[in-house]
Formats: structure tokens, sequence, C-alpha cells
């Protein structure tokens, strides 16, 4: 019983992740059918900013040491400035490009971001203690669960509410709806496109900041390349989602993760290494069942 | 004084010029037809009217506002509201999500909700159909009902001038019947101007007003409705002999 409750825990802590990361790209895809490979440039950036810059081994914590109720607000909102940074300065331009062009603006403004925090940083993973209250085991039904699993999934099924409602419930959220689902009627009905967009990268980069927060108290490090695992397997789960639909790209979010989980316990050991090439073809038998994805988002055909 | 005037106007997708040369000018409260055959180049004059397309040459103003090249929903701010071509529903949104999207830039003192609310029963007024499936998701409504709602929606932004493309395309006649005599009366009612395409005259034939018969990108003749239906340059345009 404790042991399948630890699997089951784990599945929902890594798709918890995954989910985070693909509603990040989800959003922006449904406003400005972009794919934001600098996303996982986003999320390690995010890490590195309770950091002093250093070149040193030993990483020199400055907002990090911010008590908790400071430190997630100032890291959510330096992440959602990053991101409508990126979208000001960068994405505005390729408005009107065709999907791969801004997808190629995309990965040059995740490498700026990466190389940015080398010159910066330098590439040694630093050593970092983030939140370490949350690494003690709590006991459920028999399993000893670290409390930074528990308080992961409950903090993204919280985020799950909180965006639903949001877009349910407030104009903003309405805008965006009829704004991804066709971008130009929503404009001819005095719908700001601007806003709309720079209010999908906010969203975004305060979903890339809780993934940062995440991934740095779960592994005790920052390290440049942080953010590209999680990056890809959101993009992945995007996909199989069907690109655009948000609750698409949570349920496959949570679906990789299971599946990356259960490979780990049921593969024999010495098929371990190769877990995620498994994954990677369980992906394939989706797309090939589903080319679609596994929930069509309306209004992703081509604007006209 | 005129609401809407367009000179010179030239619109090009590429090598392919829709429109060449347009002028004319719309007074306030008039109603306009802009009819002719498939690829006049009528969907593209609406479209740089608001917003969608810029032109690549030319100019529009209204009301007193050069608004050639202007975004979308500065226009839409100015009182121009379309209904495009093929409706545009929001399918995934409610009927009544759909018509508040329009009503953002209207925040006023009551806040959107409370601007909302009251556009709202007027339109259900107009419209009782709506009403009564306000929670339906628009995706799910017949091709009328949607009419409807996107004519509904685009009175949602309190325009001064609507321009409607081909409101009758895919709809049984007496159902065209009925959106037509609600936009009529829309029209006396809240002092409209509308701008309707058609690609058949002969709705602007029943309906009257002024008729501005488009092909090939260039306006052919512009005068009466029903006047015109009677003319042989009318025939000629639309089946492609005679000179012009």
């Amino acid at each position: 019983m404790g042991s399948v409750m630890q699997v089951v825990f784990d599945a929902a802590s890594l798709g918890s992740l995954y989910a985070l990361g693909a509603l990040g790209i989800a959003l922006i895809f449904g406003v400005m059918r972009l794919v934001n490979f600098a996303h996982g440039d986003v999320i390690a950036a995010c890490v590195f900013v309770l950091l002093w810059p250093s070149v040193d081994a030993v990483a020199i914590v400055f907002a990090g040491n911010l008590p908790w109720f400071l430190l997630v607000p100032f890291v959510l909102a330096m992440g959602a400035a990053l991101s409508v940074a990126s979208e000001v300065v960068v994405f505005r331009r390729f408005r009107n490009a065709n999907p791969a062009t801004m997808m190629i603006a995309s990965f040059a403004l995740g490498f700026v971001i990466r190389y940015f925090l080398l010159m910066l940083y330098s590439s040694r993973p630093k050593s970092i203690s983030l939140l370490p209250t949350l690494s003690q085991p709590v006991e459920i039904m028999g399993a000893r669960i670290p409390l930074l699993q528990v308080i992961t999934i409950v903090v993204t099924i919280g985020v799950l509410f909180g965006l639903t409602s949001f877009l349910r419930r407030t104009r903003f959220g309405l805008e965006m709806r009829a704004a991804a689902e066709n971008f130009t009627m929503a404009r001819v009905l005095g719908v700001r496109a601007n806003r709309v967009i720079m209010g999908a990268f906010a969203l975004s980069g305060a979903l890339a900041a809780a993934i940062a927060l995440i991934l740095g108290s779960q592994t005790g490090t920052a390290n440049i390349v942080m953010g590209a695992n999680v990056m890809l397997m959101a993009f992945i789960a995007t996909v199989i989602g069907g690109m655009g639909s948000l609750a698409g790209a949570v349920i496959a979010g949570f679906l990789l993760g299971a599946i990356a989980v259960v490979m780990q316990v049921i593969l024999p050991p010495d098929a371990r290494a190769f877990r995620d090439a498994f994954v990677y073809g369980a992906v394939i038998l989706v797309l090939i069942f589903r080319p679609q994805g596994l929930l069509t988002a309306r209004g992703t055909k081509e604007r006209v | 004084m005129s609401l809407l005037s367009l000179s010179n106007l030239t619109i090009r997708y590429g090598r392919l010029t829709a429109v060449r040369n347009v002028a004319f000018t719309l007074a306030e409260g008039e109603i306009l037809f802009i009819t002719g055959p498939n690829g006049a180049g009528k969907s593209s004059l609406l479209r740089a009217i608001a917003g969608v397309t810029p032109p690549a040459g030319g100019r529009i103003d209204f009301a007193d506002h050069d608004i050639t090249g202007r975004a979308p929903e500065d226009i839409a701010r100015l009182g121009v509201s379309m209904v495009p071509e093929g409706r545009e529903v929001f399918g995934s949104l409610t009927i009544e999500e759909n018509l508040t999207v329009g009503t953002g830039m209207h925040a006023g003192e009551h806040g959107w909700r409370g601007r909302a609310a009251d556009a709202l029963e007027e339109i259900y007024a107009t419209f009782p159909i709506l009403k009564e499936r306000r929670h339906t998701q628009a995706g799910l409504l017949s091709g009328g009902q949607q009419q409807m709602l996107v004519i509904g929606r685009a009175l949602m932004t309190n325009p001064r001038l609507i321009a409607i493309d081909e409101p009758s395309l895919g709809l049984a006649p007496n159902i065209t019947d009925q959106v037509y005599e609600r936009l009529i009366a829309l029209r006396a009612h809240r002092k409209l101007t509308l701008l309707i395409v058609e690609q058949s005259s002969t709705r602007a034939m029943m309906v009257g007003g002024r008729m501005i018969l488009m092909r090939g990108g260039e306006v052919l003749l512009d005068g009466d409705a029903r006047a015109m239906g009677q003319s042989e340059a009318m025939q000629a345009a639309y089946f492609g002999y005679g000179d012009h």
C-alpha cells in the first residue's frame, strides 16, 4: 500500500510540473500561435534571480533569503516581468510573421537568456537551499512523502482552479478566451491585442516561476539548463493535448508524468536508463492514433 | 456631413489587386448595399474599413478621423462594427459570453458588467431566441441563430456604422427575411448607418436604399437600388457582356 501511494504521489508531482509547464506554453500558443521555446530558460532565470551574480562555485544567496511569503511573490513577479519583457522586446516584432519564424525567434531568445545567465553566474551548477523545511517527509497512508511533493500537487491544483475561474469569471479572461479562439474577430469587437497578449505572457511567466520554485527546492541546485527537460516534456504535453487546448495540455502533462513514473517502476532495471525512450515511444503511439491531440482546440485553423 | 468616406482605396494581397481606386461616401443614417459577383472585392472593402486588412493605397475616413491602416480595436472604438463573412462566432463561448466580448470598451461608471447587463437586455429584446439559449455554446446554434448572434454581438459595441458581410449566406429565405426585418427596425430605432454586402442584388431591391455594384475590384454603378434593378447596365455587370 505504502509503495503504491509513493508511486501515485511521484506521478502526480512530476505530472504537476509538466502540467504547469504545458499550461505556460499553451496559454501563449492560444493567443498568438507562438511555441515559446524560451520558456525553459525563463524557468532557469527565475531560479537565478534569487542569487547575486557571481561566477564563484558557491552561490551568494540574495533574494533567496527572503521569508517565503515575500520570496514566492517576488519570484512570480520576476517571472511575469521577464516574460512580458520578452514579448515587448522580441515577439511583438514578429506579430505578423509566420509561426515558424516566431518559433525560431523564441529559440534565439532562449539562447540569449541562457548565455546571459552563463555570463553572470557561470555554467557550474550551484547548490542552493531554497525553502529547506519542505524536504521533510510527511506520512500519508503508510507512505513517507516529502512535504514538497504534497505542496507541489496542492499548489498545482490551486493554480488550475484559480486559472479556470480567472478565465471564466473576469473580463480579462473572457477576452483571452475569445482571442484564443479567433484573434481577429476579438479585435474587431474592440479587444486590445497588446493587452491580451501581454496578459498571456505575464501568466505564462508566473507559471514558469512557480516551476522554478518547485524545481529549485526539489533539486537544491541552480543550473542554467535546469528548465530544459521540463520545457521539452511540457512542449510534448501541449502537442499531445492538442495545441492551444489548456485542458488538453494539463491532462497530457499529468499523463506524461504518470507514464514516466510508472515506467521507472515497471521497467526491468537494465532498461530503466532508457526510460525516456519508452515515454517518447508512448507519445508516438498517442500521436499515431490521435494526430490532432487528445482534445482539439477550437480556432486553431489558419487565421486569414 | 459624411460618416464614412473612402478615396482612391486600393487593396492588394501579394500581387493580386482585390480593390482598385474605390471611392464613395456614406452619410449618417444611410443604408448602402454593396453587391457584385464573386471576387468583386466586396469583402476586402469591408475588411479594410474594419482595419483587418490594411489597404495598399488610398484613404479611409470615419467620423472625421483618418482610420487608414489603424488597428481594428481602435476603429471599433470609433464606432465601426463589422460582421465578417461566415459569421465567426466564438464557438466554445456561450451566447452571453459572445455578446459580452464587445462591451469592453464601454466600461463606464457601472463597470463592464453594468454596461453589459443593460446592453444585453436590449439585444435579448430584439432577439428573444438568444435569451432563451443564453448559456448554450455558440457553436451549437443553427445558422440563422448564429447570424442573429453576430448581429447582436456587433450591436453590443454600440456602433454608429455596422458593416455586414452576406447576412443571407447559407440561410433559408424566411430566416433571411427575419434577419433583415430586425436590421431595418434597428436602423430606425438606433439611427444606425448600415453597410451591407450581398452577392445578389435582389435583397437590395426589396429593401431599397442605395446600392453600389462592384466588379473586378472597381465600382461600376452607384445609385438607387430600385432604379438600378431595372437598368441594363446592371445585367451586363453580372453576366459580363456589354462594355464598361
